[in-house]
């Protein structure tokens, strides 16, 4: 099956085919990053801007080691020290930049829709890094792939999703990307933090963590994303703990082991105590290798051969 | 898509009598199988060095190393091809440092697959030498690149086209000559 699509914005819009290509792939990557020498000469003379209008670590390095492994020229880019800060519009600065002849864009920013935008008005292939509370499909694709590895499917796996799905890309794409695969999808959070009518995306809500932990196979851990709360959603970082922190003690009532991820930064003690992530059923530091491995797979199949006019 | 076939060139004795005296031949050049290592390229020479292999443990005993390699992401037509191929999972479990390499292929026509295997193995550590075994080699090569050990030598002119057929993906053993689909 060729793979379709141009750009990668986010799940929703994704075939199901091409999400697995994408996880197929990425097997092959994983393997390069266990040698000796990690670097392979695919996407020699392209040229690729990370255009990051949002602070972020592990997205960044990660997708910059990807692009270098894969020897791309790459040129980074941060809001803070550009001519963003003297009123240049988001479509301005990419057209300015691709007109210096580069192939494609790996772009995070605040606005939900952003990327989609660029894909609009520019020739290069777009990858959503991130964009506000919309989708972030790599992460998304990565938790998929370390699920995949460690259970050997997806289908009929019963993943829940804990604490702030309202304000988690991270989330959504999760969720789009997982019913795609047939994955069984559990959301569970306080009320204030589970949007309205999320149930029409297929997915189980759950208020009560104790409830969810006796079915789950999988248990993604989301952070509370305080920087994008406007009013006060819940009580205290205390109370909040209290009811939907995981900790060791809880997951005693599990029936079976259950994988624990995360995909950073972490709050440890609030919505995750230090004896779960540091346990050994915890692949939150898998999930970030295995997170350059599929960059690395985003990268190949969307740079290469030459698709019939688009 | 059907190719219209020529001849059928080999059929599953021969191919058996061949990798037999590939085994041996490669045992000889290497006086045992001190340091030996096989390397089958992804698809069909990965079974013909799975098969090379047994054939050597059988004449020498103990056990050959045997690792597969993928050598999609080293092609060089990555910007002129119109689709991604899939890429194979790479699995060489074992150091390459300091041992002969034989690197298995099923035939050998331009050697820029074989170019792509060297550039892939050099990424893995730093073997003492590198032989080239192939089942068929049809000649019209690009790159000066020559085999150590060649199963049979079939002339053919550029229409044509050599398939090989392997009981593993294809339930049967074969070697046939066809007509090239762009003719």
């Amino acid at each position: 099956m060729a793979f379709q699509s141009k750009h990668l914005l986010g799940l929703d819009g994704t075939p199901a085919e091409d999400i697995i290509t994408i996880l197929d792939t990425a097997r092959s990557f994983r393997e390069v990053l266990d040698r000796p020498i990690k670097r392979l000469p695919t996407l020699q003379g392209k040229t690729v801007v990370n255009l990051f209008y949002e602070a972020s670590t592990r997205t960044r390095i990660s997708f910059e080691l990807a692009e270098k492994r894969l020897s791309a020229d790459i040129v980074s880019f941060s809001a803070s020290t550009s001519s963003v800060k003297k009123g240049e519009t988001l479509i301005d600065t990419v057209r300015n930049i691709e007109a210096m002849k580069i192939d494609m864009v790996v772009v995070r920013h605040s606005s939900p829709g952003a990327p989609h935008l660029l894909a609009r008005v520019l020739n290069a292939n777009i990858i959503n890094a991130g964009d506000g509370g919309h989708e972030h499909p790599t992460q998304a694709l990565l938790d998929i792939f370390t699920i995949r590895q460690k259970l050997g499917k997806l289908k009929g796996v019963t993943v829940a999703l804990v604490g702030d799905i309202s304000h988690s890309r991270v989330a959504m794409s999760n969720i789009y990307g997982l019913k795609k695969m047939g994955a069984r999808v559990l959301v569970c959070g306080p009320s204030t933090l589970i949007p309205r009518e999320i149930e029409k995306l297929g997915v189980e809500i759950y208020y009560n963590v104790d409830e969810i932990i006796p079915q789950a196979d999988v248990m993604n851990i989301l952070r509370l994303q305080l920087e994008r709360q406007r009013t006060q959603l819940f009580p205290s970082l205390r109370e909040y703990h209290n009811y939907f922190g995981i900790t060791r003690e809880r997951l005693e009532i599990a029936s079976r082991p259950i994988l624990i991820m995360h995909p950073g930064p972490m709050n440890r003690g609030v919505e995750i105590t230090s004896n779960v992530a540091d346990s050994e059923h915890s692949v939150i530091l898998e999930q970030v290798t295995n997170g350059v491995a599929v960059r690395m797979a985003i990268l190949y199949l969307l740079a290469g051969g030459q698709r019939e006019a688009n | 898509m059907e190719q219209k076939v020529k001849a059928e060139i080999l059929n599953s004795e021969d191919i058996q009598r061949i990798i037999t005296r590939l085994a041996h031949e490669i045992v000889e050049k290497n006086r045992g199988t001190e340091n030996l290592v096989l390397v089958g390229i992804h698809t069909r020479g990965a079974y013909l060095a799975t098969r090379i292999s047994k054939k050597i443990e059988e004449i020498e005993g103990g056990q050959i190393p045997t690792g597969f390699l993928d050598i999609t992401l080293y092609r060089d037509d990555f910007r002129t091809r119109l689709k991604q191929p899939s890429v194979e999972v790479t699995n060489i479990p074992f150091q390459i440092d300091e041992k002969v390499i034989v690197l298995v292929d099923d035939v050998l026509y331009t050697g820029r697959t074989v170019r792509a295997a060297l550039d892939a193995l050099m990424d893995f550590g730093r073997p003492v030498r590198i032989l080239l075994c192939v089942l068929i080699d049809r000649g019209h090569r690009e790159l000066p690149i020559r085999p150590d050990f060649v199963g049979k030598n079939i002339p053919t002119s550029i229409g044509e086209e050599v398939k090989l057929l392997l009981q593993e993906v294809d339930k049967e053993d074969k070697v046939l000559l066809v007509e090239s689909p762009s003719q």
